[in-house]
């Protein structure tokens, strides 16, 4: 195209160039429009307000206004104003610590995060606890955070200061002649230096140790035959036979801990181990232990000694010994028992739970019979968890009674409750003029003492223990005080006018001094960091400082010595093969204990690993005296007893136990409290006044003048699980004995078949008979599996509150647990066999003493999961790594996976379970403080959603970015689950199946083939196989060490 | 040769003429409200906010406040559930099958059981909706709507799914076959009435004008609906059923469960139908139309519905003695002698023996007896959900979960507020709208004679 000069204009004014129009010619509307009627003003190149610009204010002013209107709830966060060096938000620290409770002890590691202590795990650096946990220690940890504690020092009653309190106890201490400190066991060397530097400041000073559970009778008997007052070290692990006269040692005996471990080492069956070992159980409750030996034999507490003295002189008639002048009594399996110790000699263990010196002599008499000592029992490493004298801490009661005693300081010690004489000391103790209490809140105790000089909680605290001779432990803070206590070893270093009176200080001058030039470290403060950062120190076997300060230490040359007489006449009159009496037998819980941590509703709501019970204690009974008094026991609803012995009547509700010794009855101590805290108060009996003491020992059997009487008052026990049997299920419960396992170890393997329409003839595996795809194929990258050992699990629990803690598992409460609502994550599910299997009735009915089965149940994460495919909105699903994962927020809670989930292992949320007032015993989500010991990368569910294992999802992806991180693939050391993390037997086992590295692939024996995986160990199997939903969790069946001609 | 035919008794009684029919009808939506319908609907009303009131606090509190448990998962919520579907089901089976197979003694009956279908469905509903433990998100959740969740969607493998797309339908047809089965008789009631009601009505009848092309139409648009719906009335139970038996539940896991749940179904509602009718039928003196032939006619479906449900039971508990499942045999162990026998029994008492008793033609025809063992028979029903329900879920594959389930005051207060909702529903539909449907009434009361009813007038007008 060529140039043209021709040019167009719009109008003349353009052409012309007029100046009106240059002024608007970049105007949309060149000519002035009405639409901004009032802005004809003289500045007319500003433009008014168009009617968008009218809606637009219009939407926002209204939009504004409505939301102004709503308020949201403020919720703070508060930023770190200058971040802590060691705190990165969102990621957990990791602090060795200790767990100290009166005698007991447990090595751990505290998980932290933006400096709230939330989760307990074991220390695997301990040569005592191993790594392992118990309830009471993963539940501590809500302890820290229990709203009832005390935030500041108390003189009489009112609210004061340090200072204030100080000089008022120094003044009233300068006036007091005799003094006492009264503790239970104290395990920490430093802090037995401080109440030392205290005693020398008052010379009138005497320190009383009791313990709530006494095991003064076995120091005494090792005093007796020994010489040495204390309790050695048992191996478990080392034993070929077990004879446990009704010892609790996988419950609640001494440590328990320690021993589960080493019992669980001897239970374990795989290609290479194909012994185990072989354990009686003489008792009268249905214990913990006993549910797991092979042999379980019911006595009544009165034939408990006599038992005793029965295999000594069988033992003694073998090697030709002396024996004992009583007479025998006539218990199945006791020839059985006797012949098993004598082949094992040297590798056997018995032990009892008796507090009586006598039977511990003769049980001591036994093992060196036997030639255990210096094997299965280490004489020369002394054990510390039970220092209580019961005759000192008699002398205390008698001297308050006279008003010997000017003052006392009941150390971290609540003996008004948990001692059989607290009744006496409750109206005494008005007579000393000084009371002092250390304890965290107002306990029974610290109401009725003057002043309260709250301590820190453990997890507060700087301390050390020394639960075995050589073996130091340390424990330090992982969080600030969060209340203005103080710890009580600083308060006694105060009183005493001591120099240093920073306890922190004091230990790390102590340690400096004691273990330092032993360790032979070369400086004190890289040994110092160093054992903080194990938490556990293991010294040379000769360093033995603190503890033990008697004269015994050295125990090693003692020899045995025993009078057969004078004991054969004690057993006469205080045992009796025959009773007919009624007996009471007192026990501890594994959670609830002797009701220290009584306030801890983790523990209140972990069902009693045998009763299955919650929330109560009980009278338990046996099934023939039900049957003799007609009662029975259905969904829980009993009647109420009462029983009285020496003029003190107890009331509780009967349950039936199986296995219960007839003519015995048991109760739990630890209940019954009175000031502790609401989640406690007012829940079960207390049992502590009926403990027997007129021995001289605490005794915890009562044999002569009980009078039990059952009432027509009704109530209902709260039970997690109310039916007794498996009914017979071999695709759930599957098990063997070790001689048939020996020669195929597959042996009591049931592997259920399904008829196809070729008729009987043509059976096939039920994997084969399928609609579904195979999805376990596509787990290319992980395939998250777990291998629980039945017979390595000992049903104790652990688990259950490691959970909980871990995945926010809300508490319930005793009513919602009767509406059967609990909504533990991880049940134990316990089965007892039945005597007689013809027909349902009877298969229904436990046996009089029935073999007992453990079974952890949670989520099977199913490859052809049920609940799947049944919901409406997809809220549940299947990952890429055989997790079957719930979405929470796209959860409306129709149930109808709950209902289609063979295990049952689906929970509903039925109510707003935090915030909420109905739940005043959720403690970790009704108020702000419990709320702290929340996870954070676990939601808290919301009303109305279903939740369920998760398989730990969180620590999954965390240990995932670890290794990413890393640049590498993830290991066995990188993830694992809260409940393989706490078992203290070892018997859970997560991992990725596709890793053949990985523990679980060892385990369960894979074989890798292309992309094809089988599990070839012969134990191995999973629950309802029939069904093919194809579980990743499996149970390797349970083998019992009996004989064949008693299955 | 010549055959002649049995002249058919007729199926309305009392010589009506077609006058006396509109009459009869229309005056009851005319007249005040009787003191009886007061009392009745007084009734209704305290129920429905009785059982309000149990709603209100389980939607606030959640569903906690019922006696659910982490073993029974669903009791009263799914029982009333699928009862109350089943009771919907007599109204479109009535006025559809039967008017595809021209059985016209339903026409007497087919308006009313069609009212209670829609007002049962619509208790059913509440049920799916209240059970959730959300029901503010899972009220739409359910449904295929687009959303900006992502790419989430709905589990079309879920019969719960299948259920919300079957009702929703069901309820749909029966709502529109129903309405247009109204508007000839509201034209009626709109060319008889005065003033506002004359306005309502006539928006009501959508202009009806009577010609015969509209007529045709009609009839028409019937036909189709009626086949549509026909299928509706096998599949909508078909799919109930389903949830439990794609699940893996023993005692839920049955094939037999759509053809033994449709008849269950047809069963309970005949028995709805039944009950609701002989009161209608009394309080409105309509014993001309609803005649002892029709309520014969209906205990004869009863009877027969009764007999297959019965033959079902005694296959599940065969099946479960031949598949040799031990899970399956003890499911039928436990529900015949487990600790719900009680309600096995009552289940079998009412449903299978109850209905037996209507091979006596006394029995069939009388009143009372009808009345009686019509409500025995839905109370059988209700058993029958609940046995299914709760005696297979507490006590399935593990016996550590073994549980029982004990119903709350609120489980209750909601099974109530259904009630009163329906009965609240059913009487307003009595009073406002034609009870029976005027127009095709008018087209049988010929049936039984040669002349005609007009005819007759005049030859008695002739007489005298």
């Amino acid at each position: 195209m060529s140039n043209s000069n021709k040019k167009y204009w719009k109008g003349l004014e353009q052409l012309t160039n007029d100046p009106e129009f240059v002024k608007y010619a970049d105007k949309e509307f060149p000519e002035y429009l009405p639409i901004n009627g009032n802005k004809q003003s003289s500045d007319e190149s500003v433009e008014g307000s168009s009617r968008r610009d009218f809606l637009k204010i219009m939407g926002f002013s209204v939009a504004a206004a409505s939301l102004a209107a709503c308020e949201a709830p403020i919720r703070k966060a508060i930023p770190y104003l200058n971040k802590p060096e060691e705190i990165d938000p969102g990621v957990a620290n990791y602090y060795a610590s200790t767990f100290t409770q009166g005698g007991d002890y447990c090595s751990i590691v505290v998980k932290t995060r933006e400096g709230r202590p939330i989760k307990i795990q074991g220390n695997k650096l301990s040569k005592v606890t191993n790594g392992g946990v118990n309830a009471q220690v993963e539940a501590s940890v809500l302890s820290l955070y229990d709203q009832e504690r005390l935030v500041t020092p108390y003189a009489n009653g009112q609210k004061t200061d340090w200072e204030s309190l100080d000089k008022e106890i120094k003044n009233a201490l300068a006036a007091s002649k005799n003094i006492r400190i009264v503790s239970n066991t104290i395990l920490s060397p430093s802090t037995k230096k401080a109440i030392n530097e205290f005693i020398a400041a008052y010379p009138g000073c005497k320190h009383v140790v009791y313990d709530p559970d006494s095991a003064y009778g076995m120091v005494k008997a090792n005093q007796d035959t020994f010489g040495m007052g204390g309790l050695p070290t048992y191996d478990f692990s080392k034993a070929e036979v077990i004879v446990s006269l009704a010892a609790d040692f996988l419950g609640t005996w001494i440590t328990p801990i320690t021993f589960i471990n080493q019992y669980a080492k001897r239970r374990k069956l795989n290609k290479v181990q194909k012994e185990m070992s072989r354990h009686f159980q003489f008792e009268s409750n249905m214990s913990l232990t006993g549910s797991n030996a092979d042999y379980r034999i019911p006595v009544k507490a009165s034939q408990q000694g006599l038992i005793a003295a029965t295999l000594y002189n069988k033992l003694a008639g073998k090697s030709g010994k002396g024996t004992l002048n009583t007479s025998s009594v006539d218990v199945p399996f006791i020839d059985k028992a006797v012949d098993a110790l004598w082949k094992a000699k040297g590798k056997s263990l018995v032990v009892s739970g008796s507090n009586d010196p006598d039977v511990q002599s003769i049980v001591n008499a036994i093992n060196q019979l036997l030639g255990n000592y210096g094997t299965t029992i280490d004489l020369n490493s002394q054990v510390y968890h039970r220092q209580g004298s019961d005759p000192e801490m008699s002398q205390f009661i008698d001297d308050v009674a006279g008003g010997r005693i000017d003052a006392v300081i009941f150390y971290n010690a609540n003996p008004v409750y948990d001692h059989p004489q607290g009744g006496v000391l409750k109206t005494e103790l008005k007579n000393i003029a000084l009371k002092i209490s250390t304890s965290d809140r107002m306990d029974e105790t610290s109401v009725l003492s003057d002043f309260v000089a709250p301590d820190h909680h453990y997890l507060e605290s700087w301390n050390d223990a020394q639960p075995q001779k050589g073996q130091l432990s340390l424990c330090q803070p992982g969080i600030t005080p969060l209340f203005n206590t103080r710890q009580a070893q600083s308060s006694f270093l105060t009183w005493a006018g001591a120099d240093e009176t920073n306890f922190h200080k004091f230990l790390q001058k102590n340690w400096q001094d004691s273990y330092f030039p032993e360790s032979g470290a070369q400086d004190f403060e890289n040994f110092w960091n160093q054992s903080l950062y194990d938490g556990v120190v293991e010294l040379a076997e000769s360093t033995d400082t603190e503890q033990g300060s008697e004269e015994n230490d050295d125990i090693g040359s003692n020899e045995f010595t025993i009078d057969l007489n004078a004991i054969s006449s004690a057993l006469k009159s205080n045992y009796h093969p025959e009773s007919t009496e009624t007996e009471l037998v007192l026990y501890q819980k594994v959670g609830v204990g002797t009701g220290s941590q009584a306030n801890n509703p983790w523990l209140q709501e972990l069902p009693d690993p045998v009763s299955k019970a919650v929330w109560d204690n009980y009278f338990t009974i046996s099934q023939k005296f039900a049957r003799e008094n007609g009662l029975s026991m259905v969904e829980g609803k009993t009647k109420i007893a009462t029983l009285s012995v020496n003029g003190i009547s107890v009331s509780a509700p009967v349950l039936i136990q199986p296995g219960q010794a007839h003519g015995t009855i048991g109760l739990a101590l630890g209940y019954g409290r009175k000031h502790v805290g609401r989640v406690a108060e007012g829940l079960g009996t207390d049992a502590f006044p009926l403990v027997d003491r007129s021995t001289g020992t605490l005794r915890y059997e009562i044999t002569k003048g009980i009078t039990f009487e059952v009432t027509t008052a009704d109530h209902q026990i709260a039970q997690t699980q109310t039916h007794e049997t498996f009914m017979g299920r071999e695709t759930v419960i599957q098990e063997t004995i070790l001689s048939k396992y020996q020669q195929d170890p597959a042996a009591g393997q049931f592997a259920p078949k399904i008829s196809t329409w070729k008729g009987d003839k043509d059976k096939v595996a039920p994997h084969t008979v399928t609609l579904w795809k195979h999805h376990k194929e596509k787990y290319v990258n992980h395939h998250w599996g777990m291998a629980i050992d039945l017979n390595s699990c000992i049903g104790c629990g652990t688990c259950t509150v490691a959970c909980q803690a871990e995945n926010n598992v809300p508490v319930v409460g005793r009513e919602e647990v009767l509406n059967r609502r609990e909504m533990h994550w991880l049940r134990i599910d316990r089965y007892y066999s039945s005597s007689d299997v013809d027909s349902y009735a009877s298969l229904e009915q436990a046996a009089e003493n029935p073999e007992v089965t453990f079974q952890p149940m949670l989520c099977q994460h199913c490859n052809n999961a049920p609940c799947e495919t049944v919901c409406p909105v997809a809220a549940t699903t299947h990952s890429t790594e055989g997790l079957n994962q719930m979405a929470y927020n796209r959860c409306i809670g129709t149930r109808y996976c709950a209902n289609n989930c063979p295990y049952k292992v689906r929970r509903f949320n039925w109510f707003k379970y935090h915030d909420n007032t109905r739940f005043p015993e959720n403690s970790s989500m009704n108020n702000s403080l419990g709320r702290m010991v929340l996870n954070p990368d676990v939601t808290v569910r919301s009303r109305g959603v279903m939740e369920k294992c998760t398989m730990c999802v969180q620590k999954i992806q965390a240990g995932k970015l670890v290794a990413k991180s890393a640049g590498r693939r993830p290991t066995d050391s990188d993830i694992d689950t809260a409940c393989a993390i706490a078992c203290p037997s070892n018997a859970i086992v997560f991992g990725d199946m596709n890793n053949p590295e990985s523990k679980i692939a060892e385990v369960l024996q894979i074989k890798y083939q292309d992309r094809h995986k089988t599990v070839e160990e012969p134990r191995a199997y999973t629950v309802l196989q029939e069904i093919n939903v194809d579980p990743n969790i499996f149970y390797l069946r349970k083998v019992r060490n009996k004989d064949d001609n008693n299955a | 040769m010549q055959v002649v035919s049995p002249v058919r008794g007729s199926l309305i009684t009392g010589k009506k003429t077609y006058h006396q029919v509109t009459d009869d009808i229309c005056s009851r939506v005319e007249e005040k409200p009787s003191k009886s319908w007061m009392i009745a609907m007084a009734c209704s009303l305290g129920a429905l906010s009785l059982g309000g009131y149990a709603l209100i606090v389980t939607l606030w509190e959640g569903i906690g406040m019922w006696g659910l448990n982490k073993t029974v998962g669903w009791a009263w919520d799914i029982t009333n559930f699928v009862w109350w579907i089943g009771i919907g089901h007599a109204g479109t089976l009535i006025s559809a099958i039967l008017l595809l197979f021209r059985q016209k003694w339903r026409m007497s009956i087919n308006r009313a059981a069609e009212a209670m279908t829609i007002f049962a469905v619509i208790c059913a509903a509440v049920f799916p909706i209240m059970h959730m433990g959300r029901p503010w998100l899972g009220f739409y959740w359910a449904l295929p709507l687009p959303n900006t969740f992502g790419s989430l969607w709905i589990n079309f493998h879920s019969p719960l799914l299948w259920d919300v797309f079957a009702i929703s339908t069901y309820f749909t047809v029966s709502l529109v076959f129903w309405y247009l089965g109204m508007i000839p008789d509201f034209a009626t009631i709109r060319d008889r009435a005065k003033g506002v009601s004359k306005i309502i009505y006539g928006a009501l009848s959508f202009g009806w004008d009577g010609a015969a092309k509209t007529w045709s139409r009609y009839e028409t648009v019937s036909l189709i609906l009626a086949g549509l719906a026909t299928p509706l009335v096998l599949s909508v139970h078909t799919i109930v059923s389903m949830d439990f038996a794609t699940s893996v539940i023993p005692g839920w896991h049955t094939t037999i469960f759509p053809p033994y749940f449709v008849a269950g179904a047809i069963f309970s509602g005949f028995a709805m139908v039944m009950t609701l009718m002989l009161v209608t039928r009394k309080v409105y003196k309509l014993e001309d139309y609803i005649t002892i032939k029709h309520i014969e006619l209906m205990n004869i479906i009863i009877m027969v519905t009764g007999s297959i449900v019965g033959v079902a039971y005694i296959t599940e508990l065969f099946m479960a003695w031949y598949s040799g499942v031990e899970y399956e045999q003890y499911a039928f162990f436990n529900r015949t002698a487990g600790p719900y026998w009680w309600a096995y029994a009552i289940m079998m008492t009412c449903n299978v023996i109850s209905p037996q008793l209507f091979w006596f033609k006394k029995i069939r025809t009388s009143i009372a007896a009808s009345f009686i063992l019509s409500i025995v028979v839905n109370i059988g029903m209700w058993f029958e959900r609940f046995v299914i329900i709760v005696t297979s879920l507490h006590r399935d594959y593990l016996p550590s979960s073994w549980a029982m389930f004990h119903p709350t005051v609120y489980d209750m207060g909601i099974y109530l507020f259904t009630f009163g909702f329906f009965f609240t529903a059913f009487f307003l539909f009595a009073k406002f709208f034609p009870v029976i449907n005027m127009a095709e009434i008018k087209a049988i009361l010929k049936s039984d004679s040669d002349t005609t009813p007009a005819e007759k007038s005049v030859t008695q007008n002739i007489n005298q």
